[in-house]
């Protein structure tokens, strides 16, 4: 029976069994859920196509959200991608999650990834990378798998939930996954999957979770733009040989104590940090009458 | 730990997990607790629910879950102008009930045939929920498992022959509760099994005359 609590022993597992951390996670789950990998496959799959679908619609989408804050922006980063200082891979993961999470907002269907909230990270730097390098299906299911495994040791090892702790959480742990995908795809090793973790996770530690009006909008839509390209540069440092001081299950340990020690105010309540600006409670007051 | 598409989904329509889809799978537990088409719901909302429902849509999710629409469904959207069309009456209004789960609401749902049933959960996060009262009788139901719900005399025994005829078409308790208001008066017991529970289960468990009800919620 496969088990793993921490991303260094998903390192091991691979390793010994000279696969993938996709591959561990997949066996983990055919063990745990009684289903046999082929099915388990088959779901991903579907998982994959919800989120190309929600891509396509994001980086077209007109429509605004029910409160009218957001909708419109990954169409106009699609159109500019080309012209950009970062580059035409870069910025279309940033139109892409952008677009996403716009879909989300206008009750769109996505997939959680870990959350709501997060939900552009993972598929628009997949299929980002994927568009550069023209990965298989196969590939781009397995980096999946992996992203799925590195949230897993998280949410056992800290959280995935805003309310619990903070951003870091939620788009913190996607960019974990989406670093961590990426490192494999690009043919990586486990131990550089690790690194990019780390690297990641890092730089998001102790993030706000502050929604104006308490929607999943503002700052969300856009921050899913900024983490997709986050995740790339952790990827790529990690892939250029790059290594995190701090191992990537202790970087796990201080997000967990960050995202205790962190106030309640900015832990998804929308009582602290942007929600309480006066333009947010003045959209506040306009959407829900006070 | 969880499990792989806990993390990499649900599938869901946005824009909240726990305000959208935990609502929508609300709705739809309480649809499948009433066991017809529902024409009239009367939805009472508590904590952060009463207060953000309007911004998350959870108003058209819940009405898509009374409807039958699973949380990925994209009629959900749409769900309040499809009620209308449909003539499904639907009313909403705050509650305060106090320290319950902010996120609670109460459905009160009246059916094609008149029948009635009133359920009350909460969406506790991720998209998952926790269906606690139905009726006058409080329940813990997370709608993962299939379910049975049997309301019974409070007297030696019914446990031991509702659990006799699971026993009989080999079907496996995850998880059981049995609560009752006054003794010897009227109780329930709620059920959640490993296996599907079909009609035949359902006719054998009805076929004694402490049962009052027994009647079978699938997983969700």
């Amino acid at each position: 029976m496969i088990s793993f609590n921490s991303i260094q022993e998903l390192i091991d597992l691979a390793n010994e069994r000279q696969s993938t951390i996709g591959d561990v996670v997949l066996e983990y789950e055919a063990e745990s859920s009684m289903k046999d990998r082929e099915m388990l496959n088959k779901s991903m799959k579907d998982n994959w196509r919800v989120m190309q679908e929600s891509i396509a619609r994001g980086i077209a989408n007109h429509d605004k959200s029910l409160s009218g804050l957001t909708g419109g922006d990954a169409i106009k980063l699609s159109a500019y991608k080309d012209k950009g200082y970062t580059g035409g891979t870069v910025m279309m993961a940033a139109a892409n999650a952008v677009g996403v999470s716009e879909v989300n907002a206008v009750m769109g269907r996505i997939v959680a990834c870990p959350t709501a909230g997060s939900c552009g990270i993972v598929p628009a730097t997949l299929s980002a990378a994927c568009e550069k390098n023209k990965n298989s299906e196969g590939e781009i299911i397995d980096a999946l798998f992996t992203a799925a495994g590195i949230g897993l040791v998280i949410e056992a090892n800290a959280s995935i939930a805003g309310a619990y702790g903070g951003c870091q959480a939620e788009c913190g742990s996607a960019a974990a996954m989406a670093a961590g995908a990426l490192v494999q795809l690009a043919g990586g090793t486990p131990e550089q999957v690790g690194h990019a973790v780390a690297l990641a996770i890092k730089n998001l530690l102790g993030l706000a979770c502050d929604p104006v009006a308490g929607l999943v909008e503002v700052p969300c839509v856009k921050r899913n733009g900024f983490v997709a390209v986050h995740a790339m540069v952790a990827a790529d440092m990690a892939m250029a040989g790059v290594k995190s001081v701090i191992p990537v299950d202790e970087v796990i340990d201080a997000m967990d104590r960050i995202g205790r020690s962190l106030p309640r105010a900015i832990k998804e309540t929308a009582e602290g940090g942007l929600a309480k600006t006066q333009t947010a409670k003045k959209i506040s007051k306009r959407i829900f009458g006070k | 730990m969880r499990g792989v598409f806990d993390i990499v989904g649900p599938i869901m329509i946005g824009p909240s997990s726990s305000h959208t889809a935990g609502a929508a799978r609300l709705g739809l537990m309480a649809r499948k607790i009433l066991g017809e088409p529902v024409k009239k719901a009367e939805i009472l909302l508590h904590g952060s629910f009463a207060q953000t429902y309007m911004g998350h849509g959870t108003d058209k999710a819940l009405i898509g879950g009374i409807m039958g629409f699973s949380p990925e469904d994209d009629r959900i959207r749409n769900a309040l102008a499809i009620a209308d069309e449909r003539g499904v009456e639907y009313t909403f209004a705050p509650i305060d009930l106090a320290d319950a789960h902010p996120n609670t609401a109460l459905l009160k749902l009246t059916g094609e045939t008149g029948r009635k049933v009133t359920v009350g959960g909460a969406s506790i996060g991720g998209g998952n929920i926790e269906v606690t009262r139905i009726d006058d009788f409080e329940v813990s139901l997370t709608g993962e498992y299939p379910a049975m719900v049997v309301v019974h005399r409070d007297r030696p025994g019914v446990i031991n022959t509702i659990t006799g005829v699971l026993a009989q078409y080999n079907i496996n308790v995850a998880f059981m509760r049995v609560s009752r208001r006054t003794r010897g008066q009227q109780a329930m017991m709620i059920i959640e099994t490993d296996d599907e529970l079909t009609d035949d289960i359902i006719a054998a468990c009805q076929d004694n005359n402490a049962i009052e009800t027994a009647f079978a919620i699938p997983a969700i």
